[in-house]
């Protein structure tokens, strides 16, 4: 029966979109034609059919309708009720009926606040939006239908796999898809400004929401990903370089140089191609990211797809899109003004380019690192690994001027400023910096080639971004997201410096002795819960002053029977305890893993800092 | 009692049965985070648990103790399981663009910025 | 006309990147790495699992023309699976198996063979799974084929023998004789 509505729902949204891209273009002859009319009644047709068919699917979770092959591969009755919902966008075919739902209702919203600009504008976005809506509606039916039918009906499903069980998984991918769908607005709309010939000021107004709001749930989307892997995988990293992670760091580098340049196309009407053409490759970054994830082309810890026809449909969709806007850019490219004027050497504009090359040159190591092992092994086949050493390597020197740079352009005026700017203040808080770092480094004892610039960079542009808090020019959205961005980088570098592991086989009762804390394990216990029981160890931590306890676990879940490690943290302000445990053969004994990671909840902190600005600035805009 | 049921539970799913791995050095773990963990694919033998990466962590003490620096470790370890083992890819005829293109993009993004730029 | 060669280079990189992409998708993930002889170090030293005396690499492969070296475990279902096919292999009287045991229990080990029968002239333990990385082994089952006289390796099989990799071997063999 729910096979049945959201199969046909979706049709019925295939029959709109195909309605819609073969209208527009009549309407888009006729003038006075009002959009919100038939296409806008199509669009709200669509969305909603599309919104059935997933509460359908979110229905046969709830309730376990095993008919539903999704449900069957991907659930089990004895599945907690949170993570039965959660299980509706935790496989292949769920979560691209996620991206489509997510797609159809930004095309919605779209169509409701683009009310005061030009018909043809908003016709031609919605024309390539729907072109978008009907490609993954395609997909969907005929390669990851989520709604096939089994027959006879299993009594019981084969399970979600425990990794995923997770209060962090199930919100990361609804909020990372409403950033990659995001830019699909942006890119829309960029190909419709074009060929209307009206990218300009107007436009870069309207489409900055909208850059903000993709912007706003990557960076959100990025932090829970990262906080999962951070307890869930491995020992207590949360960055591995990892391609899936990378996919979606592309996109967000992309859209913060897009962003910056959207402000300059606003307040001096410049760079008007180059907003295009990073609004259409922000797009075909997260495409790709799609892409490369759902293909299984990638080994990676996350891929738990592997199909290769749906590759292949994927793969042609994005190549199709990319040659599109190519074919289009290349064609209406005169048509964008050409008020070329060079800027001054010292001046806002400048700062923003260079922000934009050095975002431009983080993304292509990504990009490249990423890729570079597919293309080497289909030419050569030869197979190669690229990992956290190559991008530290080529990330880190031009980390050393980027934030120099970070420290300084923000504070330049617009049009010409003067060479002397660079003052005594400055001057100060550089020397300043030096010191610090200096006798920072000294104290730890740490001499590595890079660490000395890397934190006199850093430390720099964290005391300018505080200074700055005491200017009146900028506005505040900026300097929190940029003072969160300086935070950040802070707080990585110290917590690399200065994190301490430990690691030893320990029986219950014994007792060990690190730098100036003493490890005990005190006790051991089994706990019954609804669908796992696990083995919780109990360790107390305690130096001279006080103690706490950690309590990691060893889950072992019934469907389908997996083991887990469960890592136990207590977070404080100034450092986090991380304690991992795991079964040996010998008798009695276990290894237990003890991490000291200071100024961890620092980068959280600072991510969360760096996208609250963001969503200041568009409460303030709007308010 | 049952914690001995528990723990038998899951040997029996994990199947195998690892011997004590030490509190491994400093030097293991440097090592074994720069070493692809082959059977988990995408995690570093310094991050897994499986039987594949315990032995290696194993092996790279045994091999420490031997003497051989990092270096010869990593030499042997690509003569068993190839470059892919490594994750910080060596400059070579294969490799050069993975190095140089990022650099060249940065060199060609510049000279289009100082083409945009007026110093008067 | 500068327009005009800029669409072209890069249309031209998408196409390629394209083709590119296709093809790599076609690719398996399974990556088995391109073993050299002259990379095994013959004097690797195994103790017995019958008896506690200590072996090399070099001594195991001392009898007839081929070996093969088989890495098993009595925890590992797929090598129960793949146990016929080296009793099957045994029968033909050519070749000198090896059985190395991976990360097992001595009793659980023992029971396995009785239990399934000994396809094996020799099983050597390696309790620490370091004797299979010196084999450039991932895990267990993992089968590999040496040519004795010359200390060559012919062939290696991940995972569990089948009806395909049986053919593939007999044939190997008698192209080699």
């Amino acid at each position: 029966m729910l096979n049945q509505i959201g199969n046909y729902s979706l049709y019925i949204a295939l029959l709109s979109s195909i309605l819609i891209i073969i209208q527009s273009p009549i309407l888009l002859n006729r003038n006075n034609i009002n959009v919100s009319g038939r296409i806008f009644s199509l669009i709200s047709i669509q969305s909603l059919m599309i919104i059935i068919s997933f509460i359908a699917l979110i229905i046969a979770f709830i309730i376990s309708d095993f008919s539903n092959e999704t449900v069957y591969t991907n659930s089990h009755t004895s599945k907690p009720l949170f993570y039965k919902i959660s299980g509706t966008w935790g496989n292949h075919e769920g979560s691209l009926l996620l991206w489509l739902l997510v797609l159809s209702i930004f095309l919605l919203i779209f169509t409701i606040t683009s009310k005061n600009l030009s018909n043809k504008y908003r016709i031609l976005t919605l024309f390539f939006q729907e072109i978008i809506i009907a490609g993954f509606l395609l997909f969907i039916l005929f390669t990851s239908n989520p709604f096939m039918s089994l027959f006879p009906i299993p009594n019981e499903g084969t399970g979600l796999n425990p990794i995923l069980q997770d209060p962090a998984l199930a919100i990361h991918p609804p909020i990372l898809y409403l950033g990659y769908v995001g830019t699909s607005i942006i890119f829309s709309s960029s190909l419709a400004a074009l060929i209307s010939g009206s990218v300009n000021k107007t436009w870069a107004k309207h489409i900055k929401n909208w850059v903000l709001v993709s912007w706003i749930f990557l960076s959100i989307g990025i932090l829970l990903g990262s906080i999962w892997a951070y307890y869930e995988l491995g020992w207590g990293g949360f960055w591995f370089w990892d391609p899936v992670e990378n996919v979606s760091l592309m996109p967000w580098f992309c859209l913060t140089a897009l962003f910056h340049t959207i402000l300059i196309l606003e307040k001096r009407e410049m760079f008007h191609s180059w907003a295009v053409i990073l609004s259409i490759t922000t797009f075909s970054l997260s495409m790709s990211g799609t892409f490369l994830v759902r293909s299984g082309i990638l080994n990676s810890i996350h891929t738990f797809a592997n199909d290769p026809s749906r590759g292949v449909f994927i793969l042609c969709f994005l190549f199709i899109l990319i040659t599109l806007s190519i074919f289009i850019y290349f064609f209406y490219q005169n048509k964008i003004k050409n008020n070329f004027t060079k800027t001054y050497v010292v001046s806002k504009e400048t700062a923003v380019l260079v922000n934009n090359l050095f975002m431009m040159f983080f993304l292509s190591v990504v990009l490249i690192g990423t890729v570079y092992p597919i293309f080497l092994e289909v030419v050569n086949n030869d197979k190669i690994s690229v990992g956290p050493p190559f991008y530290h390597k080529l990330i880190v020197p031009f980390l050393i001027p980027f934030l120099i740079f970070m420290a300084i352009g923000p504070n330049l005026n617009w049009i010409k400023d003067k060479i002397n700017k660079i003052n005594l203040q400055q001057l100060l808080f550089f020397i300043l910096s030096i010191i610090i770092s200096f006798i920072f480094l000294k104290r730890v004892g740490i001499s590595y080639l890079f660490s000395l610039p890397l934190f006199i960079a850093s430390i720099f542009l964290f005391l300018i971004t505080i200074k700055d808090f005491s200017v009146k020019k900028t506005n505040l959205s900026q300097k929190i997201s940029h003072f969160g961005f300086s935070l950040f980088i802070l707080s990585v570098l110290v917590n690399g410096v200065l994190a301490k592991e430990y690691s030893s086989n320990m029986k219950v009762g014994d007792e060990r002795k690190f730098l100036n804390k003493t490890i005990k394990f005190e006790s051991l216990k089994v706990n019954e819960s609804k669908n796992y029981q696990s083995l919780e160890a109990n360790f107390k931590i305690s130096d001279k002053n006080n103690s706490i306890n950690l309590k990691p676990e060893v889950r072992v879940y019934d469907q389908p029977q997996t083991i887990t490690s469960e890592a136990d943290i207590k977070s404080t302000l100034y450092s986090d305890n991380f304690l991992v445990f795991n079964i040996l053969k010998n008798d009695g004994f276990y290894n237990v893993r003890y991490q000291m990671k200071p100024f961890m909840i620092w980068i959280w902190i600072s991510i969360i800092l760096i996208s609250f600005g963001g969503i200041l600035s568009i409460v303030k805009k709007n308010g | 009692m049952k914690i001995k049921i528990l723990v038998l539970t899951i040997f029996y799913l994990i199947g195998s049965f690892n011997l004590s791995y030490a509190a491994n050095s400093e030097k293991v773990d440097q090592i074994s985070k720069n070493l692809r963990c082959l059977i988990c694919q995408g995690q570093s033998v310094y991050d897994s648990q499986s039987d594949f990466a315990l032995s290696m962590k194993i092996l790279i003490q045994s091999k420490i103790d031997e003497g051989k620096n990092d270096e010869q470790i990593y030499d042997f370890l690509k003569s068993k399981y190839g470059e892919w083992i490594v994750y910080d890819p060596e400059i070579n005829k294969n490799t050069v663009l993975l190095w140089v293109l990022p650099l060249i993009l940065f060199v060609f993004g510049s000279i289009l910025i100082l083409r945009k730029v007026s110093i008067k | 006309m500068v327009k005009n060669i800029k669409l072209i280079a890069v249309v031209f990189l998408v196409i390629v990147s394209f083709f590119i992409l296709l093809k790599g998708l076609n690719k398996t993930n399974n990556y088995s790495p391109n073993l050299k002889s002259s990379n095994i170090d013959f004097n690797f030293k195994a103790k017995f699992l019958y008896s506690n005396e200590e072996t090399t690499l070099h001594e195991l492969i001392n009898d007839k023309d081929f070996s093969l070296i088989n890495i098993w475990a009595s925890w590992c279902l797929p090598c129960r699976d793949e146990h016929p096919y080296l009793l099957n292999l045994n029968s033909l009287g050519k070749l000198n198996i090896i059985g190395i045991n991976y990360k097992d229990s001595e009793v659980n080990a023992k029971k396995f063979i009785k239990e399934l029968g000994n396809p094996y002239s020799k099983i050597v333990v390696d309790p620490s799974g370091v004797n299979s990385i010196e084999l450039g082994a991932y895990g267990v089952p993992e089968t590999i084929l040496i040519n004795n006289n010359s200390k060559t390796i012919l062939k290696k099989y991940i995972g569990p023998l089948d009806d395909k990799k049986l053919a593939d071997l007999k044939m190997i063999i008698k192209n080699e004789n």
